[in-house]
């Protein structure tokens, strides 16, 4: 077995259509990729591009139609909920919105203690540990008792990142994690993202639709476009030079925070889609 | 399934008190109209439990002698027709009526609850079929159900309460099946899933607290139509004649409405109250409830719960050659805006903001949520949400004070002179009218064109913003074009009309980056084609980089630096902008290769 923690093989999934003749609609085509332990591999793409079904679909909340997800060698494409359940202490989950993915009739530590007590860690082991967690995520030990909404954005995003952590997983599927925060939020929980990995080798898949912020996490990095990878990597390389003209196009229209480097990166863009339109590519298309 | 959901109700950390519902209970306890239906309703609980207690005669022994005997005396309410004790009878009357009700109100209850959770859970099969039976039941007409049940199974309140329950139950049905359809596709429901929990535990958990505010108030009013029915029936003679019953006393004393009328009243005040005192409680009941249950979510833009407003100078930059000259089209001076809040007080959240946008100028107006910038924008189009209004300050548009406008002059400048392009695009199209007639209508309004005319400016216009099938666009409704589409559309309104000033809140913050690349040009092509002036409302600092020429960062409600872009870009000098370009990971370092395979590989720990 070689040394890769997760493998995604020519993965297809499909959602039925309303309407008895419709063809189903295939959300990913043929997707292949891979982490290793304690890698951070990041997954670009614009809205309806399949990011978020890819990691759905390892997370088991989509349904594979063709290909596999083999994790640890095994194949998990089509377990049944009782072998998930199993398995969920191994693969976790950070949601993008931090307002509908905390319980709100819940306090911060019953949601942090659920996935400990549903595998009957005893009370007074899960109140340690959602102290523990709770001080891993650099929050107030006593914010165990109060209700998501006491808290901000950042804050919540702290609380989810700390269930994810809670047993203790190998593999997180992070979907979206900081698109909904302020800039210095995003920039301080990136900042734990990366604390965690190295302190615990937990391996991210990072999904995200800002080219910047998947090269800043990102040990290796996928482009998705149109339910394919166009283009997958050294993550400095795919998101610094490179070489799909859908990839270059992201790169280029992402607009840099100085006047003078933004005038250039436009002049830059202009270059490359009319060479594109010349060269008889559709915007954005495969080469 | 009853079963496993009642054992999994258990919540799994026993000690954790609910806080949510400790406090539900105190907030209905604060709630007058809550406390008096509920004492009410307890009162007469106790009276109908406690009746062999209380009742001063056997209800159901007749006395010749005592026939529709007045009150007082013995009779403290007065004797029947039959000689009987109103007062017991209507002591006893209260047990049967109530247990009857509350049989109708558990049947229907744990019927359609049940099934509700299970249709929206599972969906599938289940809920096709589900969902014919209700409907089935709600088309059978009640009464007549009711009249035959008697027929072929006798006159008991049980059973009929019983049929009353299976009729009533498609309306907790419904209303649990909508409530679980919308939870099931909530993160915090994926997140359970994820984190192991078995479906049991996830319904008993994160599901039922979402069914439980609208099947309470649901419950309380169902109790209310229970007991009218009920009484009903038997005040047609349908109940069981051998046992005392609100409806069979209201008979009974319609039978001697002109011998004795005042025998009417007893039943009927029963009756009525029982009902006005559930309906007034599944009142306070939704009042306290869905204030609960609803999660507050702090929109952008939406006023921020407090503002800590600390004086400091602003930092200003030197104007550039070329900056700072042309006329000035927008002065801002000194703008407070505050938000009344209920205890009378005054929550500021835009302390004395000054602002300036020339003729062919783009103004950015950058800053994180709760900054204040939102506020800002909308209190120049004089667009604030209820509650919020200008304290003080002055907003000057050509020489004239927008604040001290009236509302006509000030609709009649919105939209022709000053443009609004909004954050989310999709939500400021109405879906039920075509592109066209949205594009159109205004400019019919404002600038007085025919029908006609204005649909060949429209087509211009969006041929103008990039569509490339303007006709098709035109006809096409919001729901079928592309996000990026909308906006472009929104910013072909705006134009439409010649605008001087545009204001813009975030209007590619909801696009894609590619989308968003053209939406910026667009806006920088008209900007200078129609030479506006513009106020940019934004958090991402490359947007304000491409297209402004100003910059004012805000914080907490104030601006703390302002200046030519290309200033502040090179030379930030207020801590605040420093740390907000510090957190831009455009620069940033890329994370490099993994290099080492670090710690824990804990296998087999948790299998």
């Amino acid at each position: 077995m070689s040394d890769r923690l997760l493998e995604v093989e020519d993965l297809v999934v499909e959602y039925p259509v309303k309407g008895r003749r419709a063809a189903p609609l295939r959300v990913l085509k043929d997707v292949s990729v891979d982490i290793r332990a304690g890698e951070c591999v990041g997954l670009v793409g614009e809205s309806g591009s399949g990011k978020t079904t890819l990691g759905r679909a390892v997370l088991g909340l989509a349904p594979v139609t063709g290909g596999s997800i083999r994790y640890g060698g095994r194949d998990i494409s089509h377990l049944s909920r009782r072998e998930r359940r199993a398995l969920s202490a191994d693969i976790q989950v950070v949601f993008q919105d931090p307002y509908t993915s905390l319980n709100p009739a819940m306090t911060i530590e019953q949601i942090l203690a659920e996935p400990l007590t549903v595998r009957d860690v005893d009370r007074a082991e899960a109140r340690r540990r959602v102290r523990d967690l709770l001080d891993q995520v650099q929050l107030p030990a006593d914010a165990g008792n109060r209700l998501p909404r006491e808290f901000s954005g950042g804050q919540r995003q702290r609380i989810a990142i700390a269930r994810a952590l809670a047993l203790e997983p190998r593999l997180i599927v992070c979907d979206e994690p900081v698109s909904a925060l302020d800039l210095s939020t995003q920039a301080r929980v990136l900042e734990l993202f990366k604390e965690i990995q190295e302190r615990t080798g937990v391996a991210y898949l990072f999904v995200s639709h800002d080219l910047a912020v998947v090269r800043h996490l990102s040990h290796r990095v996928a482009v998705m476009y149109r339910g394919e990878i166009v283009e997958w990597g050294d993550g400095d390389q795919v998101t610094s030079r490179p070489q799909h003209p859908y990839t270059q196009k992201l790169l280029l229209a992402a607009p840099v925070p100085d006047p003078v480097k933004q005038q250039q990166r436009r002049a830059e863009r202009r270059r490359l889609l009319t060479a594109q339109r010349q060269a008889g590519q559709p915007a954005g298309a495969l080469s | 399934m009853t079963e496993t959901l009642t054992s999994a109700q258990v919540p799994p950390v026993a000690g954790s008190a609910s806080a949510a519902r400790t406090s539900l209970w105190r907030r209905l306890v604060k709630n007058p109209l809550g406390v008096a239906s509920l004492a009410f309703l307890v009162l007469v609980a106790l009276l109908a439990a406690l009746a062999p207690v209380l009742a001063p005669t056997d209800p159901a022994v007749p006395s010749a002698v005592d026939v529709l005997a007045p009150p007082g005396g013995d009779y403290l309410l007065g004797a029947d027709g039959s000689g009987r004790d109103i007062l017991s009878r209507l002591l006893y009357a209260s047990r049967l009526s109530l247990l009857g009700g509350l049989l109708a109100l558990t049947v229907a209850a744990a019927l359609g609850i049940t099934s509700g959770l299970v249709a929206g859970y599972y969906s599938r099969w289940f809920e096709t079929v589900s969902s014919w039976v209700a409907g089935l039941l709600q088309a059978l007409p009640g009464i007549v159900v009711l009249l035959a049940a008697r027929a072929v199974l006798g006159p008991s309140i049980w059973t009929s309460m019983v049929i009353f329950g299976i009729l009533l139950s498609p309306a907790f049905y419904r209303v649990v099946s909508a409530a679980v359809s919308g939870v099931r596709h909530e993160l915090y429901v994926d997140a359970a899933r994820v984190s192991g929990l078995s479906d049991e535990r996830i319904i008993a958990r994160h599901v039922l607290t979402v069914v439980r505010a609208p099947a309470i108030i649901l419950a309380a009013g169902i109790a209310a139509i229970v007991i009218a029915i009920q009484a009903g029936l038997d005040f047609l003679g349908l109940g069981d004649p051998t046992r005392p019953t609100w409806g069979g006393m209201l008979s009974d004393a319609f039978a001697n409405i002109y011998r004795a009328p005042l025998m009417l009243l007893w039943p009927s005040l029963a009756i009525g109250l029982t009902c006005i005192a559930l309906a007034l409680l599944g009142n306070a009941l939704r009042d306290v409830l869905e204030r609960t249950s609803t999660p507050k979510k702090r929109r952008r833009g939406a006023a921020p719960a407090t503002v800590e407003v600390r004086s400091e100078p602003v930092v200003v930059h030197d104007e550039l050659p070329g900056t700072g000259s042309g006329e000035e089209l927008l002065h801002v001076d000194g703008l407070s805006i505050g938000y009344d809040q209920p205890d009378g007080s005054l929550t500021t959240v835009v302390e004395d903001v000054d602002l300036t946008v020339r003729r062919g100028e783009v103004h950015g107006l950058v800053g994180e949520s709760g900054s204040g910038k939102t506020q800002t924008a909308w209190s120049i189009l004089r667009l604030l949400p209820p509650g919020g209004r200008m304290v003080s300050g002055a907003i000057e548009f050509e020489g004239e004070d927008l604040a001290k406008l009236s509302e006509k002059a000030m609709t009649r400048l919105r939209g022709r002179r000053i443009a609004y392009i909004p954050q989310e695009p999709m939500s400021n199209l109405d879906p039920a009218f075509s592109i066209g007639h949205q594009l159109t209508e205004p400019m019919r309004v404002a600038l007085g064109i025919s029908r006609a005319e204005a649909k060949g400016r429209a087509l211009d216009l969006l041929a103008r913003v990039g569509i490339t099938d303007p006709q098709r666009t035109f006809a096409a409704y919001p729901h079928e074009i592309s996000g990026g589409m909308a906006q472009r559309v929104l910013i072909a309104g705006a134009v439409s009309c010649n605008p001087d000033l545009l204001i813009a809140d975030e209007p590619t913050t909801a696009l894609d980056v590619t989308v968003q690349a053209e939406v910026l040009d667009l806006l920088r092509d008209l900007q200078s084609e129609f030479h506006m002036g513009v106020l940019l409302v934004t958090h991402n600092f490359g947007v304000v980089a491409d297209l402004c020429d100003r910059v004012s960062v805000m914080r907490n409600g104030r601006i703390v630096e302002t200046g030519p872009a290309r200033s502040i870009f090179a030379d930030p000098r207020h801590a605040y902008t420093r740390s907000l370009f510090a957190a831009v990971l455009e620069d940033a370092e890329p994370r490099g290769e993994l290099t080492t395979v670090p710690v824990a590989t804990r296998e087999g720990a948790h299998s």
